[in-house]
């Protein structure tokens, strides 16, 4: 298989089994996760101001009162590359054209010299954040092979096509091939790894918001 | 029939819900919530990091509702829940945590520790990995009516003493009353100014109250140690007494477990909407002040500190009302860093005061305290929480700070003037 | 600097002066050093007689002729064309005066003659299928013609996207089993020089050094010259600034187009397209597709054919997807099964239920 063969694998045959792998895998997981159900709360509610499921969804972005001192690295540094991947996904011109043709939503992009310091800075982060899982005793006793896992998988995306658009190590062809390739894997594996919490990370804050403002407490 | 490993996996399935399914999928290990919690703050240990208390819960999550769990189980990759496993982790569980919801409150993704912390427990108590000193607290307020074995006689004599000492009569039973006042044991045996406090406020507010003889205790030890059945077992009480004499509300004491038991799970244990208020006694003041109905006179001078009970304030909402009635009776209020919704627990709450065992590391995590206290330098300090009071008072004279310990409450009854002249007349 | 080939140009009014200069850009083109501009000048212009020009075979396969048509009338007279001066073209069907036998015999002696020395330049690819049957030339398969020819060569070119990789008719399904020459040749070094059809100065530029310096030039994993192709076409492209500014044309005739923007979202495959076309341009220097509004086609690339479309961006799916709706509604079935399982697990747990007593605390 030559590097255009690899290529058109990657964009055609590849990505539909990725895909496919994704959409089922975070369906079926999505069903899983929220079948469960909850009892009703019986308790009476006390209402207040921006005290609900859909404030905490947004609030919780903000670090809570007090942290930013106490764990600087891991909020600046996860809050910095989980910005930096938003930008480096959804507003790459490419990447934005991929989105369009699977689902017909588009949005302007922006330039390519600002995507590829996005993708510096983020790539900083994430190693910023990998150093400091190793170095803090409390992190590095949490992890497991998931956590390890979950980063690699995060990273060689934005690596890949950064040293693609770099023209660095492989030829332009080959590196692309590679990038979709590990978005691929990304892909795959995220209904099934830590990943998910791109997903129920929401579902979480709602949940918690949901609880606090029936007790009338803003989160 | 005897708790067994068996009984609290069942449990445990009975009470896994989607919430738990979505914080679990959640966690990223990102180790936040160690630094919100006082237990690894001040030990440095990583074992007490909260999402770790739950690692056990975490696997049977997992074999139990997911797929991959499943078959992680059946070809060996996910170890199934030892009893030994679950032993070792009583300390975590129960010594280390006071449900304080500091954890939940920094956690990015929203995961609510606390309330897998406080499930978790249903599994635990029911597999008999339950502090002693809890079970002890559960069995005397089950079979004697408080966790401190106080029975009615003794908060009779309270009373007397009370409508001796401030000539303010003290209901008992009466039917149609607005309020029913409960107490903690606490309370009964060593503050007994609250119940003064009581009768003079209401006094003054005009307002009718009474005490229940069959539900004065306020305190939940079943849902400190985790178990629904007898927590609503012990609500039954009080929804029975409030019910029978037709009150309008039900006053929660200062006691942080006793309102959240009361106001936040009494309906959802006993499986319908109460049809009785609950309000903690700094709500009810909150509204006698805006109200106006609560009038006071003269202020402390010296400074004073408030220490929020975590669940009054963070657990339940209720952080301007003290703030208010601090106001109202001290020139010089002064706040601890940390202050309010983001308090640091006292280390006592959540039932783990009552565990013997777990005073060295209780003490140890007071260190918290100590260094708010020391950055504000308080002549006193107030709270609102019986239990908070104790173990305040416990940790300072450890450390040999001399900062006496007060009731929020009592203090506002200090500055009522003293009507009963007037009124009696 | 004399010689047969110098006459030659000056007869047709291009000037020793031209002449040097051409050898010196072709040499800066190749990424030689400023010497061999003049190693390439002298190397040309000394071949005196044609015993000693090198000899040069070309044979044609599965091929469209544009290979051919490119180099040698693309605009003539051009220094292109005359380089062949330098040559003998000892067999190339089409422009050879000889046919049927003779073309054979001319064939035949010329590889006698040279045998070990003679360059070959293939265009076409060779079919495999039926045994090499859908394309034959005096009665032998292109397969075996090929083997005989390439056995005696010093080294072989293969012209053209087809002889370098297959090309069109190698293009999916393939009817005719085509392959390229390297796929059957083994032994000799082989340059290609891919393009549909290739440009005609990477031709001249590849003769020269092989007339220069008797060797081939530098080469890349795909065995293309590193001078042409060493760059892609996105690089230097000059609508790369509007790529980085987000500016794209979206249909052909929009205002992006008629302002110039890159064609990326039109198709363009300049990102993975390895060629001088932006640098070097066509019809000497007048313009190249996408000056006059195309996205580049790819077709120096192998498979190009293949590579999920002309006018699909390169970030746009290859293919339709195939699987992605079933896979949606086989995850929301395993979802709901799962679900289901998992309530009846949980109702099990809570009928099972028994309400806890003061005695079941203790083990």
């Amino acid at each position: 298989m030559n590097d255009m063969q690899f290529l058109t694998w990657v964009r055609g045959t590849g990505l539909d089994i990725a895909l496919s792998i994704f959409v089922l895998g975070v369906l079926w997981r999505l069903f899983e996760i929220y079948s469960l159900g909850r009892k009703p709360d019986l308790t009476a509610p006390r209402h207040a101001a921006g005290a609900s499921g859909l404030h905490t969804i947004f609030r919780r972005t903000l670090p809570a009162e007090g942290m930013l001192k106490r764990a600087p690295v891991s909020i600046i540094g996860g809050t910095a590359f989980h910005i930096g991947l938003a930008i480096v996904v959804f507003l790459f011109a490419p990447h934005i054209l991929l989105i369009k043709n699977l689902t017909g939503l588009s949005w302007p992009g922006l330039p390519s010299q600002f995507i590829d310091l996005v993708a510096v800075v983020t790539m900083a982060a994430m190693v910023v954040v990998l150093v400091d899982r190793i170095n803090k005793p409390v992190k590095r006793y949490l992890s497991t092979f998931g956590d390890w896992f979950a980063w690699t998988l995060t990273f060689l995306p934005v690596l890949t096509g950064w040293m693609a658009v770099q023209h660095l190590l492989l030829p332009y062809t080959t590196m692309l091939a590679i990038h979709i390739l590990t978005v691929e894997l990304l892909l795959v594996f995220l209904p099934f790894t830590k990943l998910f919490h791109a997903f129920t990370a929401f579902g979480s804050r709602w949940y918690i918001g949901k609880i606090n403002g029936h007790k009338g407490v803003a989160v | 029939m005897s708790a067994s490993l068996e009984k609290g996996v069942r449990v445990l399935k009975e009470v896994i819900d989607a919430p738990m399914a979505s914080y679990f999928n959640s966690c990223v290990h990102c180790g936040l919530c160690a630094e919100a919690c006082l237990f690894y703050t001040e030990t440095g240990d990583p074992k007490y990091t909260p999402i770790h208390k739950l690692e056990p819960l975490r696997r049977i999550y997992e074999q139990e509702y997911t797929l991959l769990g499943r078959l992680g189980k059946m070809v060996g990759l996910s170890k199934p829940v030892t009893d030994d496993e679950l032993e070792e982790w009583k300390e975590l569980v129960y010594n280390s945590c006071t449900l304080c919801g500091r954890c939940s409150a920094v956690c990015p993704v929203g995961n609510d520790i606390a309330y897998m912390v406080r499930k978790f427990r249903e599994g635990m108590s029911a597999s008999g990995h339950a502090p002693d000193g809890i079970i002890g607290a559960v069995n005397r307020t089950v079979t004697i009516g408080s966790p401190m074995g106080v029975k009615l006689p003794a908060v009779k004599a309270q009373m007397k003493h009370v409508e001796e000492d401030y000539g303010l009569p003290i209901p008992l039973d009466a039917e149609g009353a607005e309020y029913m006042v409960m107490l903690s044991s606490m309370e009964i045996i060593n503050f007994p100014e609250y119940l003064a406090a009581i009768a003079k406020i209401m006094h003054q507010a005009g307002k009718t109250w009474t005490l229940c003889s069959t539900a004065f205790e306020a305190t939940n030890a079943g849902m400190q140690i985790g178990n629904s059945d007898l927590a609503k077992l012990l609500v039954s009480r009080i929804v029975d007494g409030a019910e029978k004499l037709k009150v309008k509300t039900v006053i929660s004491p200062e006691c942080g477990h006793a309102y959240t038991a009361l106001r936040w799970e009494g309906a959802n244990l006993i499986g319908r909407p109460f049809t009785f208020k609950v309000q903690h006694i700094i709500e009810v003041l909150g509204e006698f002040q805006e109200q106006g109905l609560l009038k006071t006179e003269g202020f402390e001078t010296d400074k004073l500190t408030f220490h929020d009970p975590c669940q009054l304030a963070r657990r339940g909402g209720v952080i301007k009302q003290q703030r208010n009635l601090m106001n109202m009776v001290s020139k010089n209020f002064v706040e601890m860093p940390d202050a309010g919704y983001m308090n640091w627990c006292c280390g006592g709450g959540g039932g783990a005061s009552a565990i013997e065992e777990g005073e060295e590391l209780r003490l140890e995590a007071f260190k918290k305290k100590k260094s708010q206290l020391d950055t504000v330098k308080p002549d006193r300090l107030v709270t609102a929480c019986a239990n908070c009071r104790i173990v305040l008072e416990e940790g300072l004279e450890h450390y040999q700070m001399d900062i006496p310990v007060l009731g929020l409450t009592e203090l506002i009854a200090e500055h009522i003037p003293d009507q009963t002249g007037q009124k009696g007349a | 600097m004399h010689g047969p080939l110098i006459d030659t140009l000056a007869r047709q009014g291009v000037t020793r002066r031209t002449f040097m200069k051409y050898c010196a850009t072709l040499a800066s083109m190749m990424a030689l050093p400023p010497a061999a501009g003049r190693a390439m000048a002298e190397a040309m212009a000394s071949a005196p007689a044609a015993t000693r020009r090198p000899s040069v075979i070309w044979l044609p396969f599965q091929e469209c002729t544009g290979c051919t048509e490119s180099i040698t009338r693309s605009h003539s007279p051009t220094l292109e064309g005359l380089i062949f001066d330098a040559i003998s073209l000892d067999y190339q069907e089409t422009l050879m005066a000889a046919a049927g036998h003779q073309a054979e015999e001319a064939l035949h002696a010329a590889m006698k003659a040279n045998e070990g020395k003679y360059l070959l330049i293939v265009d076409g690819s060779i079919p495999l299928g039926l045994d090499g049957a859908y394309s034959c030339i005096a009665g032998k398969s292109n397969l075996d013609t090929l083997k005989e020819v390439a056995k005696g060569a010093a080294a072989i070119v293969a012209m053209g996207s087809c002889a370098a990789y297959g090309g069109i008719p190698k293009a999916n399904p393939n009817p005719t089993g085509a392959v390229s020459v390297s796929d059957i040749i083994k032994d000799k070094p082989i340059i290609n020089i891919p393009g549909c059809p290739p440009i005609p100065v990477v031709m001249t530029g590849v003769l020269a050094h092989f007339l220069t310096f008797g060797s081939l030039p530098e080469m890349d994993s795909k065995g293309r010259p590193k001078a042409f192709y060493g760059e892609t076409i996105h690089d230097r492209c000059y609508r790369r600034p509007f790529y980085d500014q987000g500016k794209f044309a979206k249909t052909f005739d929009d205002e992006g187009a008629r302002n110039g923007w890159c064609l990326f979202e039109l198709g363009c495959k300049g990102p993975v397209t390895y060629n001088a076309c932006a640098t070097v341009k066509w019809n000497g220097g007048t313009s190249w597709p996408v000056e006059s509004g195309h996205g580049c086609l790819g077709c120096s690339e192998p498979d190009f054919w293949d590579a999920g479309g002309f006018y699909k961006a390169l970030s746009m799916p290859a293919d339709p997807l195939k699987m992605a709706s079933t896979a949606a509604i086989a995850g929301a079935a395993a979802g709901v099964a799962i679900s289901f399982a998992n309530r009846g697990k949980k109702s099990a747990a809570k009928s099972a239920h028994e309400t806890t007593t003061l005695a079941d605390l203790e083990k």
